[in-house]
């Protein structure tokens, strides 16, 4: 029941960018998400010029300095250096790129190669679904990382095969959601009254299904985001992914462990900056996810 | 005393852009035996009153009353547990979806044993007869096979069917339906009304049927309640609300009736919609769609007359079984109806 | 067949394979058996029945959503040869459009009214500018009593009335000439129900349409139905004139389901014609009429064999072997 009351012209690119953020931002979280993003990705963009030090650089002098607020720290290195003395800091900050570039580049071939399978397998069905859905039970057979290992071994280590495996491990999700939600949508009576309006197949898949089946879409780019971030440097941990001297979050976290005891710093704040910009992120997808969907509208 | 007795019933909501009122203080009275329907279109609450009155609904709702007895007791001061007693037990409701309204997963005999277990107790045994005594009842053929199938293997119709052996497995006094019959087919409805009439009159029980249907209406109630927008806008025995509606909103509802209009090349419709939450207007709820509008009408809300007996919710009452002639200057504003579909202003 | 007739459809017939478990065999369910109609531009042919029994399956095989498993389809001249999943050839799609009747999943809620009333000609129109389109929408949106500056909004927007409007206009866009409106007003509330049939009937004097309406509502239907089909169980048990059927009914079933739908006026407490039971399962028919379960008439003689659909009176068809005493038992209750 709405009777809506927007002033501006409806129908230009501005009413709708301007509805959007308009919903966008009424979700505070979804605003804090947005912003915590831009700002790695400032920090990314402009690594070179915001990092003290090269991220490289080993300073055989200072292995393990604590952060600036313990009694040994220095101002030197801010959040201290790991085992080999290269600033946390320089690296964080240089991680930034890789991280959220790699995992990224992940989201979008796995997503995009999901959608695809998923859209045929829903909208078919039959032998085309039963294909896919068997391919895509096996991968998910396979412990992820496993899987992931021998695929990178298949196409020799590097960065990306390891996005190109991660992102295979990724696929069945995509492909399991967009399925189920088109197979959903496929028999509502729009889709039907579509097809007598004379839309071939390709149209009643990617313009009529596919932007219905997208909410729950970005809520999983936004988790595979996420665990793309993780399975990354799993693998670079592995030997397997980015390889050193590369200044990774994923592989920080993973060189440092053995000094979690000793020295915490090495390992807290990689961590940190992988658990907030997850959050950040997952926090982004809910309202994006409310902005996109007319149907979670206020009106 | 009544059986049941509220006075001024409001329950409003909390949503995202305030408080929505979606019933407003509306007076029931029914008594032992009686039978009673509410009447409205889609957001006049009528479901709404009545849920509020079960105490079933969510906690975003906030439900004032001035009055609310169940037989000489407080429904507002009773503990949970005691308003549980009532509530499925003197008092139970049955729903517009039987497929929905039973769990899946249990069998119709496990669903039916669980309500028996609550309120009535006994040994197994005794609540197995009991049981198979109450689907014979509802007139399901073959009870002791039906009492172990599962809610999937059931028709609509059948599902329903369980649903009043639910309702009146603890011989409550009061059966409220909520469109019992509108999710079925037009012969397994009356089937379905005929089971709850008789049910009624075996049971000495009040019944209280929700409806949209005129129809129904009609064939069942003795007394209705109509409602419009989360207001009660007229009460009267079934017969003369058909033969003289008091409220233009009951008069208009009544022509919009294809089978009541005649061989008119048009059906008369009430132009406009229900007031949603962002459109109520000022005055009287229905003067955007009422044809005998007056001014009056748009600034001030009407209350009913003290010794009016239908409690009409209008300044100009139709049909004024004491007056012979309409009062000065009250005819329709236009002898055309207005078709304008729904378009707000 | 009738040269001018929009739609002919001789013993259309749709049947299903559903699978069962994995250890038994498929079976093949009988949706719709035997229909055989005509159609005239300006018509209405009402199609009445409960659920199950078969007036949905009729509609998405006159839209050609389905074809029909046995039958003759002609429309507008053109004999109608599909294959299972073959689109229909753009000429003859254009003809037929549909009306569902829940009007909160017939609109695509990603979709401005715009977009959707300007897919059809999109689509199908390759000689029309945006502008031009944009044009015909805005034409088609007042001319279903909605105003321009709604076109630009989104479904959820609407009531349930609009949407029904909107759902109108789409299927107008490229100037069918035959109409299937599946219950287009069932879950519509009274007062809006009588503005859409006005509506209805406004367009139908307009652009000649034919009407397919299929509706459980026996109160619409008598009031706009030209002719009538009663279904049961996938068969038509009798049809004709609607002012016919409706004065007298024939068959039982039609006289049972007539006398079960309540009437809104307190002071005609009739008899009801009581039907004992419900419909039987498509998975399992009865022999002979589908109906002889449920009939106060029935005898052995109605197990042995469909009865077929004879032609009792002036265009009235009925398929019922006792249709006589259907008759009489009929003129004794009224």
């Amino acid at each position: 029941m709405a009777a809506i009351s927007t002033p501006a012209a409806p129908g230009t690119f501005r009413y709708q960018l301007a509805s959007f953020w308009k919903d966008f931002s009424a979700s505070r979280g979804a605003l804090v998400g947005m912003i915590f993003i831009a700002c790695v990705m400032i920090v990314a963009l402009l690594a070179p010029w915001m990092a003290p030090h090269d991220p490289a650089m080993q300073d055989r002098s200072a292995l393990l300095v604590p952060p600036v607020w313990h009694a040994e720290g220095s101002w030197r290195y801010i959040l201290g250096t790991d085992a080999v003395g290269r600033d946390i800091l320089s690296r964080l900050i240089f991680g930034a790129r890789y991280s959220l570039s790699i995992s990224a580049m992940v989201v979008l071939i796995s997503m995009a190669g999901g959608i695809f399978l998923g859209l045929l397998a829903g909208y078919f069905r039959g032998w085309v679904e039963t294909v896919i859905t068997r391919v895509m039970d096996v991968v998910l057979a396979f412990p992820s990382l496993l899987l992931a290992l021998g695929l990178v071994a298949i196409l020799s280590p590097g960065l990306t095969s390891a996005m190109i495996a991660i992102a295979v491990v990724q696929l069945p999700y995509f492909v399991r959601l967009t399925r189920a939600s088109v197979i959903g949508e496929k028999n509502r009576e729009y889709v039907i009254a579509s097809r007598l309006a004379g839309a071939g197949h390709l149209r009643l898949m990617f313009n009529t299904l596919l932007p219905n089946c997208m909410a729950p879409l970005i809520v999983q780019a936004t988790l595979s985001f996420s665990t793309a971030i993780l399975d990354i440097a799993a693998l670079g941990f592995l030997g397997m992914g980015v390889q050193p001297p590369t200044p990774e979050w994923g592989a920080m976290l993973a060189n440092a462990r053995e000094f979690m005891g000793s020295a915490y710093w090495a390992v807290t704040f990689p961590g940190l900056i992988i658990l907030l910009t997850v959050l950040m992120i997952n926090l982004m997808g809910d309202g994006l996810r409310d902005a996109l969907d007319p149907k979670m509208k206020r009106s | 005393m009544a059986l049941l007795d509220i006075e001024g019933l409001s329950v409003r909501f909390q949503t995202s852009s305030g408080l929505f009122p979606a019933v407003e203080n509306v007076d029931i009275k029914v008594d032992r035996g009686e039978v009673w329907s509410i009447v409205g279109e889609s957001g006049s609450g009528k479901s709404v009153a009545m849920l509020a009155t079960m105490g079933l609904l969510p906690w975003t709702a906030e439900v004032t009353a001035e009055r609310m007895l169940f037989d000489g007791q407080d429904l507002q001061r009773l503990g949970s547990r005691q308003r549980r007693r009532i509530v499925g037990g003197e008092m139970s409701m049955i729903f517009q979806e039987p497929m929905s309204s039973l769990n899946p997963c249990f069998t119709v005999g496990a669903q039916l044993d669980e309500m028996i277990k609550q309120h009535r107790g006994g040994t197994r045994r005794e609540r197995h007869e009991r049981a198979l005594d109450l689907l014979a009842q509802v007139g399901i053929p073959d009870p002791a096979r039906r009492i172990r199938a599962y809610p999937h293997q059931l028709s609509g119709g059948m599902s329903q069917r369980v649903m009043i052996a639910m309702a009146i497995s603890c011989d409550p006094r009061l059966l409220i339906a909520d469109e019992p019959t509108t999710a079925l087919d037009v012969t397994i409805q009356a089937q379905i009304l005929e089971l709850l009439l008789r049910l009624q009159e075996e049971k000495g029980m009040a019944l209280i049927l929700i409806t949209h249907d005129m129809g129904v209406v009609a064939e069942t109630a003795r007394n209705v309640i109509v409602q419009y927008a989360g207001r009660q806008v007229e009460k009267q025995e079934v017969r003369s609300l058909f033969a003289a509606p008091r409220h233009p909103y009951t008069e208009a509802l009544l022509s919009a009736l294809p089978e009541r209009s005649g061989d008119a090349d048009r059906l008369p419709t009430i132009p406009g919609v229900v007031p949603g939450q962002h459109d109520r207007p000022t005055g009287c709820l229905f003067n955007p769609r009422c044809r005998y509008v007056t001014e009056h009408c748009r600034e001030v809300a009407p209350i009913p007359a003290a010794d009016d007996p239908a409690h009409t919710l209008c300044h100009y009452p139709l049909n004024d079984p004491q007056a012979a002639t309409p009062p000065d200057g009250l005819s329709p504003r236009s002898q055309q109806q207005d078709d304008n579909p729904e378009v707000r202003p | 067949m009738s040269r001018d007739a929009l739609l002919s459809a001789t013993h259309l017939a749709r049947h299903y394979q559903v699978k069962g478990g994995p250890f038994s065999k498929p079976a093949t369910v009988k949706a719709l058996v035997d229909a055989s109609f005509e159609l005239y531009p300006g018509q209405t042919l009402a199609v009445v029945g409960e659920s199950g029994c078969g007036k949905s399956t009729l509609a998405r095989v006159l839209t050609m959503i389905e074809p029909p498993t046995s039958g003759e389809l002609v429309i507008s001249g053109h004999h109608v040869s599909l294959k299972e999943g073959q689109r229909p050839p753009a000429e003859l799609r254009r003809e037929v459009q549909i009306i569902f009747q829940n009007p909160y999943g017939s609109l695509n809620p990603r979709k401005t009214v715009a977009t959707m009333l300007e897919e059809p000609l999109k689509l199908n129109r390759r000689d029309m500018s945006a502008g031009e389109r944009r044009e015909a929408a805005r034409a088609m949106i007042e001319k279903v009593g909605l105003r321009p500056e709604h076109i630009d909004r989104y479904p959820h927007m609407f009531s349930g009335g609009q949407r029904q409007r909107i759902a109108i206009a789409r299927a107008l866009m490229l100037n069918p000439k035959i109409l299937v409106l599946d219950e287009p007003v069932s879950a519509l509330d009274l007062s809006i129900q009588a503005q859409v049939l006005n509506l209805l009937g406004d367009l139908q004097d307009e652009f000649g349409l034919a009407y397919v309406f299929i509706s459980h509502d026996l109160s619409v239907v008598r009031r706009i139905a030209d002719d009538v089909i009663v279904m049961y169980f996938g068969q038509p048990v009798e049809t004709g004139p609607a002012e016919t059927v409706f004065t007298t009914p024939r068959h039982p079933y039609t006289q049972a389901l007539f006398s079960a739908t309540p009437v809104a006026d307190p002071n005609r407490r009739r008899e009801r014609m009581k039907l004992k039971g419900e419909p039987p399962s498509p998975l399992a028919p009865p022999p002979g009429c589908p109906f002889a379960p449920r009939c106060r008439l029935a005898t052995s003689e109605c197990t042995e064999g469909d009865p077929p659909l004879n032609e009792v009176a002036d265009g009235v068809r009925v398929a019922c072997i006792h249709v006589d005493q259907a008759m009489a038992a009929h003129e004794a209750s009224a």
